[in-house]
């Protein structure tokens, strides 16, 4: 009993630093709508900047506890001026852009926070160290509790509080509740907007770089955090209800003790019973604990997409050109480079995958990679557990995406916008946990080993040929089913949903087909892509992987249908260019793609098609 | 006050406003009539910024171009708009949203007060701290147009005033508006019905398909069956 209470506490001291974090995400994407990828790198940022910034402290004036406050709050407003600065430099000029590719421009933010952050601080964990009265303990029902959590517990009730009194009375708080619910209006009324969403972001960023610097004490500042936060963040607004300051602090409270309670009853799923019951509160309440339906359906100038039209003549000549060369590298290219086109073969497919989803589904997964990644590891499980041939393998790959496209789909297509990508990030986060921490199943974090193809596939070039077959011939039937009778109802349905259902289409079920197509044929590309490699690990699951895929798809065109294809190649060839040459690659990855986003924001594709059109006229 | 001349405006590649011309005189109050889709809105949106312009428009505010400012600069210079849905802040109360709009630039004498608008409206005088979500449509009607007042335009675009509105409402718009003139301030208002236009407005300007008609008082409209059936009745 006394230690269930000791749990209790903790998970309220817990949910302190998750609502500030949570927070600031959704003060930021209530205004600016804005997913913002960045916002665990600004609580990364703050425990490294606390760390600098109260050692310094420390040793000027010694150390007390009002130099370390006082460090903690020069951190958050250190972070908040960062938060600022990438809005103005980065975000401003992408707000017309669609939401995706701010999300992309964010992700970008995130490997370069990476890079800068391993530049400046290096490698290794930083822990803060703690002088007697951080150390202190109090007794709670004869158990010893810190006292530096108990403050802890104080916090985000403040912080609420303060944050309740900025909204309800002072005009920038009015402000941005006017512009939480119509930022259009906002406008026309005379207010600059720009100001507005600047500010907006020294807010959230300020509460994020504080929820990273009041950790400091208990967990080290270390470059996992950022990654690590993010996803629960996520959960925390979008249980909340994305907008909603009182739903972040619910659902912070919520997530957190489910997290304090589920170590002690079920110790091995504590990562699974977050989004499990994420999930399940979507399911009940479609826009969270106390979110709204957003109106973002106004005046949509210009957004209808266009009509996807059959490739012309010369694409089709040049796919089939692009294949024939592919096909005959075991003639000019050596083992290397059949690895690194067996690789991109793969990730065609694992692009042209998504891109059906998003493309003509309009359906935006953020958790792409665990379809990739289960058919990664059907293969493996398979392989580990019923030693069967990579034959069968290859068939348990894709079976087993399916099967959890089925289940995971079923709830997907039931929500729409943000919080169906926020349902697929918690399904794709439960899969990957249950990856990492079913240790006796998967392995954990030392995965699979072992998964090698059959004799005769061994051969370099035969594995080419059979991935070339595999990959590329699902990605053609994708492509057939664009234009099949199921596509133009998918288009349909993603197009107006109502008049879809008026002319008798199922809209839903319609999406779910799309849904275990497209997590079936990721299964695909995830069991080559196991067997080429010989091995799995959830890495293949995490989000970068996921965001991967968007990437390539976006960067492709969403609607185009060469686009993922292209995107694929694209994306690849510059992620390993980069690996090979450059030292601090994630920064410069982080850069290409923000370049790409600001150069292109209807993805490289969508470009060329426009060009295209523009000088010889749309293809009919 | 306003004179816009080649006026073009698209949605994505639908052409609504084609070669659109209309001066608006200091004082006046003008009102756009025409059939539904005849492109009175966007007229009215492409003024405040919320419709873009095509390149070539011009719309000259106070001798200053501002064809292709952002909104908000475009309100700064003096220009209200009260849009058709009303668009009120729902989660915000009546002086909240009487916040949004306030602004007063230095060369205002006399600006708007929250009070001075209650004694315009009185009913929302009686609901300063209600939402805007829990307002009848006639409240959130006034509504709109005081948080628009707040900001103390010269030129006040309203858009549809009297739509969906009781003939009671409808009674105070037209006082409003006649109040609204007498401040000094110029109107430039779209309208369907006609009875109300008639009350209200000093001239009016025929619209359809994005093309100006016909200009003129409302009684040489009035006189003038042949142009209301032919462009006016349904």
């Amino acid at each position: 009993m006394d230690f269930l209470l000791v749990q209790f506490l903790t998970g309220l001291a817990n949910a302190s630093a998750l609502f500030l974090i949570a927070s600031g995400l959704t003060v930021i994407f209530g205004v600016t709508r804005v997913v913002n990828f960045a916002h665990g790198s600004f609580y990364m940022l703050g425990a490294y900047l606390a760390w600098t910034i109260v050692r310094a402290l420390w040793d000027w004036g010694g150390r007390e506890p009002w130099l370390f406050v006082l460090g903690l709050l020069l951190a958050a407003l250190a972070v908040g001026a960062i938060g600022a600065l990438v809005e103005i430099l980065l975000l401003r000029r992408i707000y017309r852009a669609p939401e995706l590719f701010q999300l992309l421009a964010t992700f970008g933010a995130v490997l370069i926070v990476q890079d800068i952050t391993l530049a400046l601080w290096g490698p290794e964990d930083l822990p803060l160290p703690r002088p007697r009265w951080l150390r202190a303990f109090i007794e709670v029902a004869g158990e010893r509790f810190p006292l530096y959590d108990l403050i802890l517990i104080f916090v985000g009730p403040v912080v609420l509080g303060l944050l309740w009194l900025l909204f309800q009375r002072t005009r920038f708080g009015i402000l941005v509740r006017a512009a939480t619910q119509d930022r259009e209006m906002v406008a026309a009324l005379g207010v600059d907007q720009r100001a507005l969403f600047t500010g907006v972001f020294f807010l959230g960023s300020a509460l994020a770089g504080l929820g990273g610097a009041i950790v400091l004490p208990s967990q080290n500042a270390n470059l996992q955090m950022d990654l690590a936060i993010i996803a629960e963040a996520f959960v925390v607004v979008v249980v909340g209800g994305m907008g909603s300051v009182p739903g972040a602090f619910l659902a912070s409270l919520l997530i957190a003790e489910v997290q304090a309670f589920g170590i002690v009853l079920v110790p091995k799923a504590t990562l699974v019973l977050v989004f499990l019951v994420m999930a399940a509160v979507l399911m009940v309440r479609p826009y969270g604990l106390l979110g709204r339906p957003q109106a973002h359906a106004r005046a949509p100038t210009g957004s209808v997409a266009p009509v996807i039209r059959a490739a012309p003549f010369v694409l089709k000549v040049v796919g089939a050109s692009a294949l024939a060369l592919a096909a005959a590298a075991p003639l000019y290219a050596g083992p290397y480079g059949l690895t690194v086109l067996i690789e991109l073969v793969v990730f065609v497919l694992f692009a042209a995958s998504l891109h059906l989803l998003m493309g003509p589904g309009g359906v935006v997964s953020f958790g792409h990679a665990a379809y990739f990644g289960l058919g990664a590891y059907g293969a493996a499980l398979g392989v580990r557990f019923l030693a069967v041939p990579m034959e069968v393998g290859l068939v348990l790959a894709p079976l087993l995406a399916g099967l959890f496209g089925v289940v995971f789909g079923w709830f997907v297509v039931r929500l729409s916008g943000v919080y169906l990508a926020m349902l697929t990030l918690a399904f794709a986060q439960i899969v990957w946990a249950a990856a990492f921490q079913w240790v006796e199943l998967t392995g954990g974090d030392n995965g699979i080993l072992g998964v090698w193809p059959s004799p005769w596939a061994r051969d370099k070039a035969l594995f080419l040929w059979l991935a070339l077959a595999l990959c590329i011939g699902a990605t053609v039937l994708l492509r057939r089913a664009i234009y099949a009778p199921f596509g133009y109802g998918l288009r349909a349905a993603r197009d107006s949903e109502l008049r879809a259902e008026a002319v008798g289409l199922n809209a839903a079920q319609l999406r779910l087909v799309a849904f275990v197509i497209a997590a079936a044929s990721a299964g695909i590309a995830g069991g080559v892509y196991a067997y080429a490699k010989g091995s799995v690990f959830p890495t293949y699951i995490s989000i970068p992987k996921s965001v991967d895929a968007l990437l390539m798809v976006l960067l492709g065109g969403v609607q185009t249908v060469s686009g993922p294809i292209v995107g694929a190649v694209a994306f690849h060839g510059l992620f390993l260019t980069l690996l090979q040459w450059v030292e601090w690659w994630r920064a410069a990855l982080g850069l290409a793609i923000v370049a790409l986003v600001l150069a292109f924001p209807e993805g490289v594709a969508g470009f060329v098609q426009r060009r295209w059109e523009a000088r010889f006229g749309a293809a009919s | 006050m306003l004179e816009i001349a080649r006026l073009n405006a698209f949605y994505g590649r639908a052409h609504i406003l084609r070669d659109l011309a209309l001066s608006v005189a200091r004082g006046e109050v003008l009102v756009l009539l025409g059939r539904n889709g005849a492109g009175k809105s966007t007229t009215l949106k492409s003024i405040i910024g919320l419709v873009r312009p095509a390149p070539g428009s011009s719309i000259r505010f106070r001798d200053r171009e501002i064809a292709g400012l952002a909104p908000h600069l475009i309100a700064r210079l003096g220009i209200g708009y009260v849009p058709e849905e009303r668009r009120i802040f729902t989660d915000l109360t009546v002086m909240e949203n009487l916040e949004v709009g306030r602004r007063s630039p230095p060369e205002v004498r006399t600006p708007w007060t929250p009070e001075r608008l209650f004694a315009l409206f009185p009913n929302l005088a009686r609901m300063k701290d209600r939402p805007g979500g829990r307002m009848s449509g006639g409240e959130q009607q006034m509504l709109t147009i005081a948080r628009t007042l707040m900001g103390n335009p010269s030129l006040l675009l309203l858009d549809e005033p009297s739509e969906g509105l009781a003939p009671v409402i409808v009674e105070q718009m037209a006082e409003a508006i006649a109040a609204v003139k007498q401040a000094g301030i110029t109107v430039l208002l779209s309208e369907q019905n006609l009875h109300f236009a008639a009350r209200v407005a000093d001239r009016a300007a025929i619209v359809e398909k994005g093309v100006i008609r016909w200009q003129g008082s409302l009684a040489a409209l009035d006189a003038a069956p042949e142009v209301k059936a032919q462009y006016l009745s349904v």
